[in-house]
């Protein structure tokens, strides 16, 4: 005989993201989760993004990585508080899962932070599937990885609000069609802002840094209405 | 890659959902439902529920997975179709602002459970 079930395997961490997200809300924070295949240059980017925007935007950093905190090290020169999550605890997990960040969140003092951004676990496919609780997500794709990984990818490019084309320093030295690269995103997901940066040079943080502060305020103006 | 995590998220939904005058029945079958777009590969999840739900009481039974394709509407004609190729643009109006309706599914649907042999069904009506 046939028993009715109907639950989403994922409904356990959708509960949890929903807390995370109220706590945030409560503290007036904007999260942001940072995602990318290995080495696009999360990192990089978050380094010079948070000595642009320190103290100004009072900001904190999770980062996870399967071990090593050589992340936590490189982002904590920015003054801004560093929480590494090493997943090798949670089994090598290919993402952070919204408990996980809730544990990392409770050890920052989120009353006075305006900006929490999330490094996630470098991973192009995962991290896409779990809500963590976050007001937005970008993907990092260096163009060093090739013009089409948003059609192979999807998923991914469908849940982040906007991506940034990193290491464009490099396109001297690549055959690299950034035009195309730029269609297929857009045919992924219309619309989607696409900042063309280069963590290295500083090249393009301009426009990338704008969107951030546009968000971060927002969120501070809606803290202050309610 | 988190496929094994998924599988064992499975397996305790599937657990739970036995009733408890029906424990120690054989699950024969558990049905799921997974979306073309979620970022789970069926043949893997496949490979880690067979070893996960070794020594279960899941042990005997046959996951049977509905892929669940991917369809959107657009919100500003109203035209209904199966995206392909991951072209998310509407083949009618060209407009990206569409209505996901399918494709993201990641559910155990039911659970087939063995009929009762009948001395347990005389058991029970005494
Ligand atoms: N040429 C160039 N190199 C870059 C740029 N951004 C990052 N890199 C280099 O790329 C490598 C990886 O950068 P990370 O910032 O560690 O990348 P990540 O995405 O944080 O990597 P994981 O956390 O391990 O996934 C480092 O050697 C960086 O110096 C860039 O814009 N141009
Ligand atoms: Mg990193
Ligand atoms: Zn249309």
């Amino acid at each position: 005989m046939e028993v009715k079930v109907v639950r989403n395997v994922l409904d356990v961490n959708a509960k949890m993201a929903e807390e995370n997200r109220r706590f945030f809300a409560e503290n007036g924070v904007f999260v942001l989760n940072v995602m990318s295949s290995p080495g696009s240059g999360k990192t990089t980017i978050l380094e010079k993004t948070l000595t642009r925007i320190m103290p100004e935007i009072q900001s904190a950093v999770i980062v996870g990585d399967i071990c090593t905190t050589n992340d936590a090290d490189r982002l904590s020169i920015s003054g801004a508080p560093v929480v590494q999550i090493n997943t090798d605890e949670f089994g090598g997990d290919c993402h952070l899962a919204a408990h996980v960040i809730e544990n990392a969140a409770r050890q920052i003092d989120l009353a006075g932070l305006d900006l929490l951004i999330v490094e996630n676990v470098g991973n192009l496919v995962c991290p896409a599937e779990f809500d963590i609780g976050e007001d937005a997500r970008v993907v990092v794709l260096s163009v060093a990885e090739g013009e089409d990984k948003s059609v192979k990818y999807p998923l991914m490019f469908r849940e982040c609000q906007a991506c940034l084309l990193n290491k464009t320093d490099l396109l001297p030295y690549l055959d690299y069609d950034l035009e195309k690269a730029r269609q297929y995103i857009d045919q992924v997901h219309p619309g989607m802002p696409v900042f063309e940066t280069s963590a290295k040079t500083g090249e393009g943080l301009d426009s990338w840094i704008a969107w951030i502060r546009d968000r971060v305020a927002d969120k501070a103006g809606l803290q202050q209405q309610a | 890659m988190h496929e094994m995590g998924i599988a064992l998220q499975i397996i305790d939904i599937a657990t739970a959902a036995i009733p408890p005058e029906m424990r120690g029945r054989r699950v024969e079958k558990v049905n799921l439902r997974i979306g073309k777009l979620s970022a789970v590969v069926v043949d893997s999840l496949n490979f880690c529920l067979e070893i996960a739900t070794r020594d279960t009481s899941l042990a005997e039974a046959e996951f049977s997975i509905e892929e669940v394709p991917v369809v959107a509407q657009c919100r500003e004609c109203g035209y209904e179709w199966q995206v392909a190729q991951a072209v998310f643009k509407c083949p009618e109006c060209g407009s990206g602002n569409l209505e996901m309706i399918s494709g993201r599914e990641l559910d155990v649907v039911s659970i087939d459970i063995e009929e009762p042999v009948d001395s347990e069904m005389q058991n029970q009506s005494r």
